[in-house]
């Protein structure tokens, strides 16, 4: 065992490691690094005009995503993903919570049903709320017939609809780990609070929820990231006044043919997704810090 | 069974209904004879006889196979390696290897598509099934790597101590020993990457070139522009291949749980 730690914690690199690491690590460093790498280089390069790239080196890029229109954008990405994953944990905790309690059998059925959606494939989940929610569709007609719509409301291409498809599309990520979470807490503890005296909902605010703290911070980024990056939903789903980052990355390549500026939304939405990440490391290495004092 | 709030279980209820409400509407809309779901025009199979005969759709999924095969077995034997040089050396430069696999699980779709299409660009590659294929496995390593890696956290190394005390070189420890253990997570792993393969819209769609479109790629165009009537029954298909698939997976991770 000990001679086996001390092989395992040397600190050279031997040549066969390298040789064997060539293939998966060589890949990653082909196909996923240099490419971040090149997109953050674009940024700072001027656009060509028949959609090319030119030479020398500009700020500009940064410049233009000040104009209103853009921070619109920006800010709309940043409050639409907090909002979803806000929701998406509001009613991912009591379900995670219910399902740690049933018995072996019924957890089994509820974690085969919470899967399920989350395999199907992407565009038809979203494809079913298109269908669901269209002008022509069965739910406006109920709408209609209850008193709460009329024929001209619009229930799709807006960003609420947004925001509903993102919680519908990401809520097993947010379901999936706070069960996990739910599944190892002591329930006991809830018990000793209510010998204690306290209340129902006291219980479950001052022990569950620290108890499943690690779950819900896991929840909160599995569903926070991809919202951040959504492409799909707003461009299906939502209206010209839902745009997020990532469509204006798709629409500045692929429609403006403007690969500089495409590169610079994409190095903004690095930035922000790394953003909460860093948050939580400096807080984590600051928490550190206190108790070495 | 105590402390089960009914305001939770209600949430739980409604969480059901939320999930699965459009996907019903969705599949029984794919027997009704009217275009729209409103009225019932009677039950009919002719928008699954309509999906059948669509030549483009039947190409597209060929291709999505494809590519989801070759990327899996290739995403297998790199995401093996790096497992295992991941557990084994534990260098800084492995430390490093694993980072990277972690962010590339983190990074949101629409960047690894933006960057791997402006590398193929600036390479001069011609964009087509080839650079699909490069980005398939560029998603998918991450994922079996990580797999591999969980099984092999259980392994006791004394038994490689013990096969090389008995003369075994590396070949034989990996073909008798090390493969062996690590195969159900290989598995696992592959499975994970042919489903992730299978289903990828966003970076495919910005790696792909003229004529190369998979099955993904062609349900976007008929939901944006094109016919959506044939989409419901295609969904159905997906929806029930997709219920079969997870309940066998299930029943196979019982299975090994108990073992």
């Amino acid at each position: 065992m000990n001679k086996n730690k001390i092989v395992n914690n040397k600190i050279k690199i031997s040549l066969g490691e390298i040789i064997v690491s060539i293939p998966p690590f060589g890949w990653m460093i082909i196909f996923f690094l240099i490419p971040a790498a090149i997109v953050i280089t674009t940024s700072f390069k001027p656009a060509g005009i028949y959609g090319g790239v030119s030479p020398g080196w500009t700020l500009n890029n940064y410049k233009n995503l000040l104009d209103p229109s853009y921070l619109t954008v920006i800010w709309r990405t940043v409050w639409v993903s907090f909002f979803a994953t806000a929701l998406c944990l509001l009613v991912a905790t009591p379900t995670a919570y219910y399902m740690s309690r049933l018995s072996p059998k019924w957890r089994q059925t509820m974690m085969f049903l919470i899967i399920v959606p989350f395999w199907t494939n992407f565009l038809v989940r979203i494809f079913a709320w298109k269908l669901f929610l269209n002008p022509e569709g069965i739910f406006q007609h109920i709408l209609i017939k209850m008193g709460l719509a009329s024929v001209n409301t619009m229930l799709l291409y807006n960003t609420g609809t947004v925001i509903l498809v993102m919680i519908y599309t990401y809520i097993p990520f947010a379901i999936l780990p706070i069960y996990a979470a739910a599944e190892k807490f002591d329930f006991n503890l809830i018990e000793a609070a209510h010998d204690l005296g306290a209340g129902r909902f006291r219980a479950f605010c001052k022990i569950f929820l620290p108890g499943i703290s690690k779950g819900l911070k896991t929840a909160a980024f599995m569903v926070l990231i991809p919202c951040l990056g959504s492409y799909v939903i707003p461009d299906i789903v939502g209206g010209t006044g839902s745009d997020m980052i990532g469509n204006i990355i798709a629409s500045r390549v692929f429609v403006a043919r403007n690969i500089p500026m495409s590169a610079t939304w994409s190095s903004l939405l690095i930035l922000i997704v790394m953003l909460p990440l860093g948050m939580l490391l400096t807080v984590r290495i600051l928490r550190q810090r206190k108790q070495l004092k | 069974m105590r402390y089960k709030s009914k305001f939770s279980l209600y949430v739980m209820i409604l969480v059901l209904i939320f999930l699965y409400l459009p996907l019903i509407i969705m599949a029984v809309n794919s027997f009704n004879s009217s275009r729209f779901g409103v009225d019932w025009n009677g039950f009919t199979f002719k928008w699954y006889l309509l999906l059948f005969k669509d030549y483009r759709m039947l190409q597209t999924l060929l291709r999505s196979l494809i590519i989801g095969s070759t990327a899996m077995v290739s995403s297998m034997i790199l995401g093996t390696i790096a497992a295992f040089t991941i557990h084994h050396f534990r260098s800084k430069l492995q430390f490093f290897q694993l980072g990277v696999m972690y962010s590339q699980l983190g990074i949101p779709d629409v960047l690894m598509g933006i960057s791997l299409l402006l590398f193929f660009i600036l390479m001069n590659f011609k964009l087509g099934l080839f650079t699909i294929y490069i980005a398939h496995v560029t998603f998918c390593l991450g994922y079996v790597t990580l797999v591999v890696l969980g099984r092999l956290q259980d392994f006791d190394y004394s038994v490689v101590e013990a096969a090389k005390d008995l003369g075994a070189g590396w070949f034989v420890i990996f073909r008798k020993i090390l493969i062996p253990f690590m195969m159900p997570g290989i598995i696992a792993g592959g499975l994970l990457a042919f489903t992730l393969s299978i289903d990828d819209f966003v970076i495919t769609f910005f790696v792909t070139g003229p004529g190369s479109s998979t099955l993904p790629i062609y349900i976007y165009s008929m939901i944006k522009h094109g016919t959506p009537i044939i989409i419901n029954a295609l969904s159905v298909i997906f929806l029930v291949v997709t219920f079969i698939l997870v309940f066998i997976s299930q029943k196979l991770l019982v299975r090994g749980g108990n073992k």
